[in-house]
């Protein structure tokens, strides 16, 4: 191999994280910037979907196709799961101080990681790749998996569909509108609670399709919601907490440097997304895409 | 009713006579005891620490842990690698715990609300990789086992200590150590310099328009609390026996948060109240079940809903009304 399909390949596997963390990032940013809330859970969302999947998986076992199905029903889950919590709990500290907000998602982090070791136990668990994305193909000297491939394609579906909602539909409106002012859109006769507790299942059911989706290339050990929270936050950080091709970009930022960051200082490359986050928050707090809060 | 000897009482300061009745749990408790009361001193420590940041000036650190680490492994390497004596690596741990909040805090102070939340964040995670990766200083992901006890053959030749277990020594040393610690940090809330703190958490725009510096003191403060975890931080890799970058990992920043709130930020001594209902409830509940946090989730829940003043902020509640009602009474 020589040196540019080694930097290729490591630009495909940095893209591929890549589109995979702007999957699980793009829920969370989407609630901050309308709820202003910074969702700790978010990852264990996406931790009950992976586990979700797996279950999935083993009841649909004998049907043909019955990962995507499992994985549809994983999202689904999730979904319904981010919605009651937002009815129940969310909904009350909503315009308290940080310190609350932050301390009732973390213990919504700590509930359902219990929750999961006593449903599915602290075993590794795994779920084999769909027959029709087992193979690969060749670009440039370096062999993508196809299931990587379908992952980005994923990400860049996501990103234009979640583009084309926000700007062209009248839900989007009604997000954009309650992130600039949510009183206001209220008093105009909208039902914000609703609207707020359709968004926080929407943002649960990324989280919990990417954790479906990882399950082929990624085992499921106790302990991936607190590892994949801080990597969404660097993202969202990156790209500008609240902004949604801010997220889209700092996903593609973040996977390069993690990516790059191992060819050039293999021991030091978590040392750098969490250097370059730093970096920008003291420069841009509102990041590279955003716009200063009011 | 206040004679001169009720009065005379009430001047003794909390810290000594909490220090007092807990310096005779060596004799009077087992060896577990001793053992769960070490830990509740540093925790507690650490609580206080921290709560001078989210009680006194109103900063929600998110990443309290990273000066706790700091401490932690500066004393343990000093102690281990180096062989120095506890009386240096100590006041070093404090020292490059402040430091570190010094570079850091510098930064974050420039931020306000989430943003310094996740500033924080980031940086205890920066110390966590350098921990968890930089095997040839910190050991890397096996971490810094074996950690000497401080040499405290001067404890033998003070009466009553020399009876005590190497063990129990060390709990008189950390009770020592974290006791005149908390009284510093007392001082430092009611002095004119900690009125400062709080007027800038009331109203920082306010604070700013009558002249005051915000961010020096902002600063200031958070090098005094890092300060401090870093004591212990400290005393905590010697009592565990080793540091490992587990310390730094950022849920522990949360767990530290946690007990600060469920003691009550508004009060000094709600932290400790905090800490050590955390650590006994952790010890009483891991005895029936492996779901701890699962319990402890359960806790914040109620906490954020039902108590928001945390313990000592109920108990204070709660005895206004007893008060009250009884004052009432006596009215009618």
């Amino acid at each position: 191999m020589d040196d540019v399909s080694l930097l290729f390949g490591q630009f495909l596997g940095g893209l591929t994280t890549a589109m995979f963390l702007f999957l699980i990032a793009s829920g969370l940013s989407l609630v901050f910037g309308v709820m202003r809330v910074l969702n700790f859970a978010h990852g264990s969302f996406y931790m009950v979907g992976a586990y979700l999947a797996w279950q999935s998986v083993q009841w649909l076992a004998p049907m043909l196709g019955n990962f995507w199905l499992a994985a549809l029903a994983a999202a689904l889950g999730v979904a319904l799961l981010g919605g009651l919590i937002e009815r129940l709990l969310l909904r009350h500290i909503y315009g308290r101080e940080e310190l609350y907000q932050l301390l009732l998602t973390y213990a919504l982090v700590l509930i359902l990681g219990d929750a999961a070791k006593a449903l599915w136990g602290t075993q590794q668990l795994s779920v084999s790749r769909p027959p029709i994305l087992a193979g690969g193909i060749e670009v440039l000297g370096v062999t993508l998996p196809l299931y990587n491939l379908f992952i980005m394609l994923t990400g860049v579906a996501i990103a234009v569909a979640g583009w084309l909602v926000l700007t062209r539909s009248s839900a989007g409106r009604m997000v954009r509108a309650a992130a600039l002012d949510r009183e206001m859109l209220g008093a105009l006769g909208a039902n914000v609670g609703a609207l707020y507790t359709g968004m926080f299942a929407v943002s649960s059911f990324l989280a919990g399709l990417s954790g479906a989706l990882v399950t082929p290339i990624q085992s499921i050990v106790p302990g991936m919601d607190v590892e994949i929270i801080v990597e969404a936050f660097i993202v969202v950080v990156i790209g500008g907490l609240g902004s949604f091709w801010g997220t889209f970009w700092g996903s593609v930022i973040y996977g390069q440097v993690l990516s790059f960051g191992i060819l050039i200082l293999p021991s030091f490359s978590l040392f750098s997304v969490f250097a370059l986050m730093a970096v920008i928050l003291i420069v841009r707090p509102w990041g590279l895409f955003g716009r200063p809060l009011r | 009713m206040k004679t001169p000897a009720t009065a005379l009482v009430r001047r003794i300061p909390l810290v000594i006579v909490v220090f007092l009745a807990a310096l005779t749990i060596p004799w009077i408790g087992s060896r577990y005891d001793t053992f769960l009361a070490t830990q509740i001193a540093i925790s507690a420590l650490f609580a206080v620490s921290l709560n001078l940041l989210l009680g006194t000036t109103g900063l929600v650190s998110f990443g309290h842990v990273a000066y706790f680490g700091i401490g932690s492994y500066v004393c343990g390497i000093l102690m281990k690698t180096y062989a120095m004596p506890f009386s240096i690596a100590l006041p070093a741990a404090a020292l490059g715990a402040a430091f570190g909040a010094l570079v850091f805090g510098f930064f974050c102070v420039r931020l306000t609300k989430i943003y310094f939340a996740m500033l924080t964040l980031a940086f205890s995670q920066i110390i966590w990789a350098i921990c968890f990766k930089w095997n040839d200083v910190t050991g890397g992901d096996q971490g810094l086992p074996d950690v000497p006890y401080p040499d405290l053959g001067w404890m033998s030749s003070v009466p009553l200590l020399d009876g005590l277990r190497i063990a129990d020594q060390f709990y008189v040393l950390t009770l020592i150590v974290v006791m005149l610690s908390l009284a510093a940090i007392q001082r430092v809330i009611a002095s004119p310099f900690g009125l400062m703190l709080t007027t800038i958490r009331e109203n920082p725009e306010r604070a700013a328009s009558i002249g005051l510096n915000v961010r020096g003191y902002e600063l200031a403060a958070f090098v005094i609390a890092g300060g401090f975890a870093g004591i212990a931080g400290a005393l905590f890799g010697i009592f565990n026996r080793g540091v490992f970058a587990d310390f730094v990992y950022w849920p522990k920043s949360a767990e530290v948060m946690i007990m600060t709130i469920l003691g009550g930020i508004d009060y000094f001594w709600g932290p400790a109240v905090g800490a050590a209902t955390l650590v006994l409830l952790n010890q009483k509940i891991t005895s029936y079940t492996e779901y701890w946090p699962f319990v402890l989730g359960s806790i914040l829940l109620v906490l954020l809903f039902v108590f928001p003043g945390g313990i000592v902020g109920g108990l204070a509640t709660g005895a206004n009304w007893l008060r009250r009602k009884k004052g009432g009474r006596a009215g009618a």
